[in-house]
């Protein structure tokens, strides 16, 4: 086996190969066909160039707010899976981004579009929605000890989802129609957001919860065979978990108030890593997240051009693809 | 170099009891009341004690896992409430009863997680940590399985390889809680054999819980009897391991008899009291 420093830069380069090339066609194809020498041809004035709009203003900021997305979203799910020891958890299925999104709902409904400390409050919101979901199913986890049995794990999750789909019924019921169906799009899991000022707004979330992150990978080995017999090891096992817990909703947080709650990414991405990679979190962590990033510019760009003209949400996509896999992950785990 | 003062623990919330008396009102249940005991150098300490007896919450206050809700636990007279948690771990290591990894880590994966409180925080483990680990693989006789997945080991080969994960953490003092309950009995002598290797060639300390009175005869200098989270024995073997003991310990009349073959005392028990 090579050692760790040799896999970590096989693991990095690769995957960011994958990135880039997804980076680079993801803006290039769509429904509309347009020519890249059109769109960098400096001689014709902006305003005139068709082909430099579509590629500026309607496909780049969407690739790039699918890769963020996708990045955030799979990293939290390898950073719930190894805190909670079970490899089924993930944003969704915890009932986190139900969570999120009924901040961010609450938000976008009664039009809180202003800024607090000079941050948006639609993803203040968001994330504060996915860490008090976040903490109900952790208050759980924490009273068993040993982690979360998947039965339990799965019926907390699907409760929560519940009880939150009810609340976000309840908000759209309060809603005026424009809102209406702005939300329900919105809930779909949709990443047409028409410019940057959305990625802007999350960005400092992103980094944050991304710096929270690097902290945590071999500390997420240790934790993930059992908190007593990581603290033994030298691991500050509530400290790991304060990081993780916050990191993971900041990112979810982010990523809900980008493109509503897009389902199962933070469950395929780091199970495929996984196959390819190992279990070291310290290659997993930074291969899922580059892989989240490529797996949803690809997720988003079948969304595009299936039924060109028309455009799916990219979340139906990944439901589509996720639920089937999810149930193979669950008969797998019942072996 | 380890030495308890008049520890207590008890667990809150969860692992409550109830009784008439105080029906309604969360009744703290006392798990160790005013343990006193002290681990030298090089020392083989076995804990005996029925289940529930408080076995487990003591080594994990041996360890710094837990921290006493009063009294004192000292490593190399520092108490260990002043030392950093991976401070404690390049000296001290624990091996859980059971492990079960959710992911599929390799045993080397597992070993070399042993190395974790003598890195620095974003460093990697390099050759002289792969070297460590693979002499503690050796040590424990898991070195053929090195690349095999921790999930696909029987439950002896599991427990040498967590054990040589915690070898790589180059202990001073190794705690282990109940390290052949889930063995049959050809691995019984295997461990038995290794820890009694480990603790004559590497010099190092342990202290270990059991059911199994007659390992604890073969291999634990001295004894600490623990019933209801209070020590009611503690001393050498052959003082300490006798029928009155037993019957305090676990209600069961045993013979007690030096063994012709082996010179050591083994136990046979004979029936409830």
């Amino acid at each position: 086996m090579q050692p760790i420093r040799t896999r970590l830069v096989t693991t990095v380069a690769a995957f960011s190969a994958l990135l880039v090339i997804a980076l680079v066609v993801g803006p290039v194809i769509g429904s509309t066909h347009i020519s890249l020498a059109r769109v960098f041809d400096r001689s014709i004035p902006f305003a005139d160039n068709l082909d430099a709009q579509i590629f500026f203003i309607a496909r780049l900021p969407r690739v790039i707010a699918a890769a963020l997305v996708g990045g955030a979203l799979a990293a939290s799910g390898v950073v719930f899976q190894a805190l909670l020891r079970n490899p089924l958890a993930s944003p969704d299925t915890l009932g986190v981004s139900a969570g999120a999104a009924l901040g961010a709902m609450v938000a976008i409904t009664f039009h809180f579009d202003f800024a607090f400390a000079g941050l948006p409050v639609i993803p203040l919101s968001s994330f504060a929605g996915s860490l008090c979901a976040l903490g109900v199913v952790y208050a759980l986890a924490a009273a068993r000890h040993r982690g979360l049995s998947t039965t339990v794990l799965l019926l907390a999750g699907v409760t929560m989802t519940a009880f939150i789909t009810a609340l976000i019924l309840f908000t759209q019921y309060l809603a005026d129609f424009t809102d209406t169906f702005r939300t329900v799009r919105w809930l779909m899991g949709v990443l047409d957001i028409g410019g940057y000022a959305p990625v802007l707004a999350v960005l400092p979330m992103l980094l944050v919860a991304f710096g929270l992150f690097a902290t945590l990978p071999r500390a997420l080995d240790l934790i993930s065979l059992g908190a007593d017999a990581a603290a033994s090891r030298g691991v500050n096992v509530p400290r790991t978990e304060r990081t993780a817990l916050v990191g993971a909703s900041l990112a979810t947080g982010a990523a809900v108030a980008i493109g509503g709650p897009i389902g199962f990414i933070g469950i395929i991405v780091p199970h495929m890593v996984r196959l390819v990679v190992g279990s070291d979190h310290r290659l997993v962590l930074p291969a899922s997240i580059l892989f989240g990033a490529t797996f949803l510019i690809a997720s988003d760009l079948v969304a595009r051009t299936l039924f060109a003209p028309v455009e799916m949400p990219v979340g139906v996509i990944t439901a589509l693809v996720g639920g089937p896999f999810f149930l193979w992950l669950l008969l797998r785990s019942f072996r | 170099m380890l030495r308890a003062a008049n520890i207590s623990f008890a667990y809150r919330g969860i692992r409550t009891t109830r009784s008439p008396a105080s029906a309604g009102r969360h009744v703290r249940n006392v798990v160790l009341n005013d343990v006193s005991l002290h681990v030298e150098r090089g020392d083989l300490v076995g804990i005996l004690g029925p289940n529930g007896s408080g076995k487990t919450t003591l080594l994990k206050l041996l360890g710094g896992v837990y921290s006493p809700a009063s009294g004192t636990v000292t490593l190399d007279n520092r108490p260990l409430a002043a030392w950093t948690r991976r401070d404690i771990a390049r000296r001290v290591a624990f091996v859980p009863q059971e492990t079960q990894a959710p992911f599929d880590f390799t045993v080397i994966d597992i070993v070399l997680m042993g190395r974790f409180p003598h890195l620095g925080a974003f460093a990697l483990e390099g050759p002289e940590d792969l070297d460590i680990a693979r002499r503690a693989l050796e040590a424990t006789g898991s070195a053929p399985f090195e690349q095999r997945a921790f999930s696909t080991l029987s439950g002896g080969e599991k427990q040498r390889v967590v054990i040589a994960s915690a070898l790589a953490q180059s202990p001073q003092l190794l705690l282990l809680d109940e390290p052949t309950a889930a063995l049959d009995i050809g691995h019984q002598i295997e461990v038995q054999t290794l820890l009694r290797r480990l603790n004559a060639d590497r010099g190092v300390t342990m202290v270990l819980s059991t059911h199994d009175l007659n390992l604890a005869s073969a291999l634990c200098r001295r004894l600490v009897l623990l019933k209801d989270g209070l020590v009611v024995g503690f001393g050498p073997t052959e003082e300490v391991l006798t029928p009155d003991a037993i019957r305090t310990l676990y209600n069961v009349d045993a013979v007690v008899e030096r063994h012709a073959r082996t010179g050591r005392l083994t136990v046979v028990p004979i029936g409830r009291t």
